[in-house]
């Protein structure tokens, strides 16, 4: 069997799940900048399948995440994990992107860099837009199968593969030809924590961006040029990919490429329209229980 | 003739799913401020007797696609057939529940057609839109969805593209009346699906009943963290039985193992419309809210008068659940033996 070439595609999310007072305003809104950025928890999900994959059939595992410079966080922990490569997708034109446009940026990503892929995998759906829309748009421009809500990889061979997955009201066991698209759910797997030796090797890495920032941290290089070379020597250097290096158009990336727009934007707050309370005695119960019988409630 | 509103109509196990129908009491609404028509759109093996109901529910018109591969939901196949039908009639809206199987098909739809998608809708509107170019756009949809974890409210349009599509949250839009008798008309198309790449096979399917009717309950009684433990459930359990009501909770009580995850209500369980929704112990996060906000009464018992969940309730105990709801449960029971 050849070696399988697998690319996770991951996003870094604001962790919407965990709200903390200090995210809140006064207002009752979300502070969306006081919310740490973490790894979507399915794509971490997705990782975990494509790493128990290699260890059972062989093969690589590339991560490809698509955001702002600090998203090679997200990358650095995939490498933590086990993760053989990863690239950061980043470019000021991919600003904007919706759904379509980014599964475009990452469909050209895969076919420019990655072309020999055989599995693409990714979670379910983010927690900041809880669309799992991505997914399904990138199989189909990648002109190969989708395979959604997979729980389990059943069987894998040179050319097939066999997945148990959920549907609404059940779960089935379908088969399809590789290349393939997965979309992997929390139910799958328990993500592997952080490999102490990857994360002593590994937390020195960086991209392009960080080398300005770095370089007095090393005093032996001069140039941003010379410290490069040092890190991609080391294996510890994040390449990055711009639109041009993807292949792309910039009328086909960003707020250009994007036929969504939003109009409006709205926080949730609480309407606050008052309540009729209730005294928790008995004769107060009494009462209330009256009138929803009145009111025909049940 | 203005392009005409559809809805997907899934079916599964031979049965009409229940998304669809909601989808058309919506899609009706839209289609007569558009003054256009509501299309239900069938695809499957032998699906004829499910376009009946559809007209029942408000479709003026059902596209029929059967075919004898269909028995069973492949994406492949129902992309095809999908875009084929939108491109040849060219409907200006096109809605799906979002639902596990919704949400496979609409975005590759979306994809192939290269045009704009909104998931998980939970309203959907017709207005104008003013393009920051300055271009107005007269009578398109406003695709209304919760984002961020459910901490934002967020209108999205797609103004150049057609047609609109969206996924629609499931429980969200009420059953449409029944209308004994009401029929319409039903278009046969020819599927073109042979030769087709990347289809799957299906070995295997297993059905789980639901043994938990959130959806179908009138009253909810659900029990937040603040019950406490697994044991004290019971009291929950113990107010639903007499009240003939389905036990909810949410996210934190299911986190902490108090009950199992199919009881949950809210932005990753399930979104439930009840006449009257009883909140214990539930502080109120606005992601459980985003699922029961809906409910025609809500009563929210809790020993925090702080808790945000008051803020959306009609009636509030401040107090220990412990205590209130077993005067809850016998001032019930005493009734009943009156």
């Amino acid at each position: 069997m050849k070696e399988l070439v697998m690319v996770v595609l991951a996003k870094q999310v604001p962790d919407t799940q965990n709200l903390t007072g200090e995210a809140m305003k006064e207002d009752g809104t979300v502070n969306r900048s006081a919310l740490p950025a973490i790894f979507n928890p399915e794509d971490l999900n997705a990782l975990e399948m494509a790493l128990s994959v290699k260890e059972r059939y062989g093969g690589t595992v590339n991560v490809i995440t698509m955001g702002p410079p600090s998203a090679v966080e997200l990358l650095k922990e995939a490498l933590y994990r086990g993760a053989d490569n990863v690239y950061l997708l980043s470019d000021r034109k991919f600003a904007g992107s919706d759904t379509l446009a980014t599964s475009f940026a990452l469909k050209q990503a895969i076919v420019t860099k990655i072309p020999d892929f055989d599995i693409v995998l990714c979670g379910r759906q983010a927690i900041d837009g809880d669309t799992a829309q991505v997914g399904p748009q990138t199989a189909e421009k990648l002109d190969i199968p989708q395979l959604t809500y997979v729980e389990r990889i059943e069987e894998l061979s040179e050319n097939r593969i066999k997945v148990h997955k959920l549907m609404d009201n059940g779960s089935e066991v379908v088969e399809t030809s590789l290349p393939v698209l997965l979309t992997v759910t929390d139910s799958a797997n328990e993500p592997r924590p952080f490999l102490a030796k990857r994360l002593l090797k590994y937390r020195k890495a960086a991209s392009g961006f960080d080398l300005p920032a770095l370089l007095p941290k090393y005093p032996q290089f001069n140039t941003a040029e010379d410290l490069r070379e040092h890190l991609r020597k080391k294996g510890l250097f994040i390449e990055m990919w711009g639109l041009e290096d993807i292949k792309a158009r910039k009328e086909e990336v960003g707020f250009a490429g994007s036929p969504t727009m939003v109009k409006m934007i709205e926080s949730i707050t609480l309407t606050g329209k008052g309540f009729k309370k209730i005294e928790a005695t008995d004769e107060g119960i009494a009462q209330f229980v009256a009138e929803l019988i009145e009111d025909h409630t049940w | 003739m203005n392009g005409e509103v559809w809805v997907f109509a899934e079916q599964d196990w031979n049965t009409l799913q229940e998304i669809g129908i909601e989808l058309l009491s919506k899609g009706k609404e839209l289609a007569c401020e558009l003054g256009a028509e509501l299309a239900g759109i069938l695809i499957g093996k032998s699906v004829e007797k499910h376009a009946g109901p559809l007209f029942e529910h408000g479709a003026d018109k059902v596209y029929m696609c059967e075919n004898d591969s269909l028995e069973n939901y492949d994406t492949a196949k129902y992309a095809k057939i999908f875009t084929d039908l939108i491109e040849k009639y060219k409907p200006q809206i096109v809605l799906f529940g979002a639902s596990a199987r919704g949400r496979d098909l609409a975005p590759r739809i979306a994809s192939k057609l290269k045009v704009g998608l909104t998931a998980d809708c939970t309203d959907l509107q017709i207005g104008d839109y003013k393009h920051p170019d300055g271009t107005v756009f007269k009578k398109i949809l406003y695709q209304i969805r919760p984002a961020f974890g459910g901490n934002i409210i967020a209108t999205i349009v797609t103004p150049h593209k057609r047609p609109q599509m969206a996924t629609v949250r499931e429980g969200v839009m009420p059953t449409p009346p029944v209308q004994r008798g009401r029929t319409g008309e039903i278009v046969r198309e020819t599927v073109q699906i042979e030769n087709l790449k990347n289809i799957m096979h299906i070995l295997q399917r297993e059905k789980k009943e639901k043994k938990v009717n959130l959806k179908g309950s009138h009253i909810i009684v659900a029990g937040g963290y603040g019950v406490g433990s697994k044991e004290n459930f019971a009291t929950i359990r113990n107010l639903a039985a007499v009240l003939g009501a389905e036990v909810g909770a949410s996210r934190a009580a299911v986190d902490a193992g108090f009950i199992s995850k199919d009881h949950q209500v809210g932005q990753t369980g399930t979104t439930v419309r009840p006449k009257l929704y009883i909140a214990c112990g539930i502080s109120g996060s606005v992601q459980h809210r985003a699922g029961m906000d809906q409910s025609a009464k809500i009563v929210a018992i809790n020993n925090d008068p702080e808790a945000p969940i008051f803020g959306i309730a009609h009636y509030g105990i401040i107090g220990d659940l412990n205590e209130v709801i077993p005067m809850l449960i016998e001032d019930i029971k005493k009734r009943r033996v009156d």
